[in-house]
């Protein structure tokens, strides 16, 4: 998948994102919140990379972060070369045209006193100056993509069921022809049946437009089906990276073990064995020393507690961050 | 009375303006004793409100305008529609329990734990002492493994997380040795780790109790890994009902193969996910003849013009379907 030769549209460095604790009137900080903690990818275009993780990993934040939506606290963001954080807030709102960012919640992500016809041209009004007819051109095309008609284009969002509404703030994003696009949970709002339909439209227009993509999301089936490569987070750190086919049947950090043993399985007669985690996600304002997962790991050893491992490369192309990775032992 | 609960022609209404709503029409359930009862459907599809019309939960305009809900208590059989508000409130926690999807939303926030379980305790033995009480909830918790009981009783629900609350929400619901449970999406809410945490507890104290379990859910996944029998809703009216082994292999109705295809196809060998068409109709707005109709790649005439029975398709299986061949299509 990742030939070296090929260029890479976005590429996150070492990106940290640390939110303050404050109390008391003075409003003094008395600790940070540790989001982030030194997260790098890089995506190719027209790839789908997946960050998958548990609520609370900052599988969101770092989202979010790339887009600059929240300042990052450190680390470098690259998008076609160009370092996102040095822009202004003017060359990062014209760089917006090309990055886009796709909500998890259609109910409250779409303004309820606009019109589709509103919605989805405002994007272009605030990047491209064009005429009326123009505008009209622009949106029936993308609304056609998205399955729906003209005659819907005077309709309010309360109008619209889940799915439809969903197929709205996808049509909003990419209406500007990004290249690169993040979706956080786009589809865990939505029930099962309308939940394929929206994939399957997204997997067509990513194809359709060339995008690339972020895809955030805690279902390990989707994100199997989606993506093409993956990063697996947990409080804040990326513990395993690779190819999406590769990390699901040769997962190589216990933490991922464990996710990929906890879905259930869709046969009752083989019931997935499995490895039932002791314990919760540890507080990320105080994030355990040394690995970040040992607190609940069976394979915990003292240089666990002590010594943060570092995302190295346990098969080719395949990005482990643990001391003992491995298959598990029976 | 052979089974534990016996649901009879059961139809729930609702007023949309002066205009009455059908919600669930005609739903007819047998809750066997010492049993895991599945009930699977989308949103809006009348499984959360058939669970709460057996507590007498329903909120105001929805009401039971027909039908019966009898109850094999410990004291002899009960019609619980035709309990009085006290009859009522002893059943509910003390015969019958609910845990609800959000534990974040279903505890006080103003009330420690201890008061809460407290709560529960003295309102069906009044004449239990504080040392009795405080010694049951201690045990309570630690059956379902909260580390730290002590601490955990003078803790206030913001101290805790997800995973806890929802350990705690079954603790208190279990503290009276009811024979029913009732759980609505009881690990919708939380991650997957933490749910198959959660989902191996209940199978644990459905064994140690006897108590029967209704696990009400969206996850087909969850249905296979907990239950034995299985009820598909769709559109207020059982569509398919079956033992879970029978149900996952010898699928009968279109809904259910559409559900189980949309969610198996994930991860599977082709790109394009398999979808049902269209969208749950929304409460009260359904077709005359088979509500299913408009999204059935097996439709005919008659499935427009006449509602199918719910008829044996092979012995304790039913379906809801004229075409009921019961084998998927090739």
């Amino acid at each position: 998948m990742s030939e070296p030769t090929r260029d890479k549209l976005l590429d996150v460095q070492h990106l940290q994102v640390y939110f303050p604790i404050k109390k008391g009137l003075m409003k003094r900080v008395v600790g940070h919140v540790h989001a982030v903690e030194d997260v790098s990818f890089s995506v190719h275009p027209r790839e789908v990379f997946a960050l998958v993780g548990e609520s609370g990993c900052g599988k969101s934040t770092t989202g979010t972060a790339i887009l600059r939506l929240i300042e990052p606290t450190g680390g470098k963001v690259f998008f076609e070369g160009r370092e996102l954080n040095s822009l202004s807030e003017e060359e990062m709102r014209l760089k917006r045209r090309d990055m886009q960012f796709i909500f998890q919640n259609p109910y409250s992500s779409l303004n309820p006193r606009m019109n589709v016809w509103k919605l989805l041209s405002e994007p272009l009004r605030v990047h491209f100056n064009l005429s009326e007819a123009e505008l009209r051109e622009r949106v029936e095309e993308m609304l056609r993509l998205i399955g729906m008609t003209p005659d819907q284009l005077e309709r309010y969002p309360h109008q619209f069921s889940g799915g439809q509404k969903q197929r709205i703030s996808i049509a909003r994003a990419l209406i500007t022809h990004p290249s690169f696009v993040v979706a956080d949970e786009p589809v865990s709002a939505l029930d099962v049946s309308i939940q394929a339909q929206i994939l399957n439209l997204m997997m067509e227009l990513q194809q359709e437009m060339e995008l690339a993509m972020i895809f955030i999301s805690h279902d390990l089936n989707v994100v199997r089906h989606i993506s093409s490569s993956v990063g697996v987070m947990y409080l804040g750190s990326i513990m395993e990276l690779g190819e999406t086919e590769e990390v699901y049947r040769h997962p190589a950090h216990p933490y991922t073990q464990a996710l990929l043993s906890a879905v259930p399985s869709h046969d009752p007669l083989h019931k997935s064995k499995h490895i039932v985690l002791e314990g919760d996600v540890p507080n990320p304002a105080s994030p355990p020393s040394g690995c970040p997962f040992h607190t609940r790991c069976s394979r915990c050893t003292a240089e666990c507690r002590e010594q943060k491992p570092a995302l190295t490369e346990t098969a080719p192309g395949h990005f482990t961050a643990c001391h003992h990775a491995g298959a598990p032992k029976a | 009375m052979k089974d534990l609960l016996e649901i009879r022609n059961l139809k729930i209404t609702t007023l949309r303006g002066k205009e009455t709503v059908r919600l669930l029409d005609y739903v007819d359930l047998n809750i066997p004793k010492k049993c895991s009862f599945g009930i699977v459907g989308e949103s809006g599809c009348g499984k959360s409100i058939t669970a709460n019309a057996v507590l007498g939960l329903l909120p105001y305009p929805l009401r039971v305008s027909e039908g019966s809900i009898r109850y094999d208590s410990r004291d002899g059989e009960k019609e619980l529609l035709r309990l009085n508000k006290k009859e009522m409130q002893a059943v509910r926690g003390g015969e019958i329990s609910m845990i609800f999807q959000e534990p974040m939303t279903s505890l006080d926030p103003i009330f420690t734990v201890e008061k809460q379980m407290a709560e529960a305790v003295s309102f069906h033995h009044p004449n239990a002492g504080r040392g009795e009480i405080r010694e049951r909830s201690l045990e309570m918790l630690k059956k379902v493994n909260i580390p730290r009981p002590e601490q955990t009783l003078a803790s206030y629900p913001h101290q805790l997380s997800g995973g806890q609350l929802q350990r705690i929400m079954i603790a208190i619901a279990l503290i009276n040795n009811p024979r029913l449970l009732l759980a609505d999406e009881p690990t919708t809410a939380l991650d997957v780790t933490i749910q198959a945490q959660i989902l191996k507890l209940m199978n644990d104290l459905k064994e140690q109790n006897d108590t029967s379990i209704v696990m009400i859910t969206h996850d087909l996944g969850v249905i296979a890994e907990t239950c034995e029998e299985v009820a598909v809703f769709y559109a207020g009216q059982i569509v398919e009902q079956a033992n879970v082994v029978e149900l996952f292999s010898h699928t009968a109705h279109p809904y259910t193969q559409g559900l189980l295809r949309a969610v198996t196809s994930l991860g599977g060998a082709t790109r394009k996910l398999y979808t049902i068409p269209g969208i749950v109709p929304p409460g009260g707005q359904w077709l005359s003849g088979c509500r299913f109709a408009d999204r059935c790649s097996r439709c005919t005439e008659r499935c427009r013009q006449e509602m199918p029975a719910l008829k044996e398709v092979s012995p304790r299986h039913l379906c809801r379907c004229f075409q009921n061949s019961g084998e998927v299509d090739a």
